[in-house]
């Protein structure tokens, strides 16, 4: 795993409608699951120093590494030397006269375009092994889309940091 | 992530420590399900309390565990859950279906 880009606040922010976004740092890594503790020791650094509060830390941290795992197993099929690129941006939103900050989180990697079908989440009364991963995702986070293009499936994540007077609605 | 096993009476205590992730769950897996079908053990604990992290192939190994010890009319029993174990099984709203103690004391006398 190399880090491309440390953490860099300055240049390059983008407009995406009423939202900002500025890149904070840029992963890549090979799709080897012993790399995994490394990625969640990177992303717990960073949403510490966003200012996420505990929860919400561990929550992001669960949601990325839920990703990576979704991908190493159903993008690759568990080979362990496939790329995964990873871009964490800083996100400004404004929206009916509020404005929050969050962390947006793109996961991308080259596998075979993902069936809608497979994203599907179990039914948790269900007493069995597997298939918990996109829910722990779609519970840790604000924001979860899926989208393919150019042969590269994208998963973008996003979580609003929870200021005490911040209403925070997608 | 590092897995030992105590034997004491009837009952295996697994120490496990560190995350438990992709890269090690499968031998959480294999271990446990070796101890609960082939060895028979009528109770195997979890000693979790050195686990920092367990994300959803670690849980589905323990529900394999589970599973396996309902099969055969032995106990599985989890304790030292930390918060972020204890949150991923909430999530997963497994928390209630396994026998969860704060420590070891307590899981060998229930």
């Amino acid at each position: 795993m190399k880090i491309l880009h440390p953490v860099r606040r300055s240049k390059g922010k983008e407009r995406n409608g009423d939202e900002s976004r500025v890149l904070l740092l840029r992963l890549e890594m090979h799709s080897d699951p012993s790399l995994l503790c490394a990625v969640r020791g990177a992303v717990e650094r960073l949403t510490e120093s966003f200012g996420f509060t505990a929860p919400d830390c561990r929550a992001v941290t669960r949601a990325v590494d839920e990703a990576l795992t979704n991908i190493i197993r159903h993008a690759y099929g568990g080979r362990p030397d496939q790329p995964i690129e990873m871009f964490f941006r800083s996100v400004h939103r404004h929206a009916n006269t509020k404005s929050s900050d969050g962390l947006e989180i793109e996961l991308c990697d080259r596998g075979p375009s993902i069936e809608r079908a497979q994203l599907c989440i179990r039914e948790l009364e269900e007493v069995k092994p597997g298939g918990l991963g996109l829910h722990f995702i779609q519970q840790s986070m604000d924001v979860v889309e899926f989208k393919r293009a150019k042969g590269t499936n994208r998963l973008r994540l996003v979580k609003y940091v929870r200021a005490a007077q911040q209403d925070v609605n997608e | 992530m590092q897995i030992s096993s105590r034997q004491l009476d009837k009952t295996t205590i697994f120490d496990v420590s560190g995350d438990i992730d992709l890269a090690n769950s499968p031998a959480i897996r294999k271990a446990l399900l070796k101890e609960v079908r082939d060895n028979r053990t009528p109770r195997v604990v979890m000693n979790l309390s050195k686990v920092r992290y367990i994300d959803s192939s670690g849980v589905a190994s323990l529900v394999e565990g589970l599973k396996a010890s309902r099969d055969v009319g032995s106990r599985f029993i989890l304790f030292g859950l930390s918060t972020s174990a204890r949150e991923v099984l909430q999530l997963s709203r497994l928390l209630k279906i396994f026998e969860v103690y704060d420590n070891e004391e307590q899981a060998l006398a229930g």
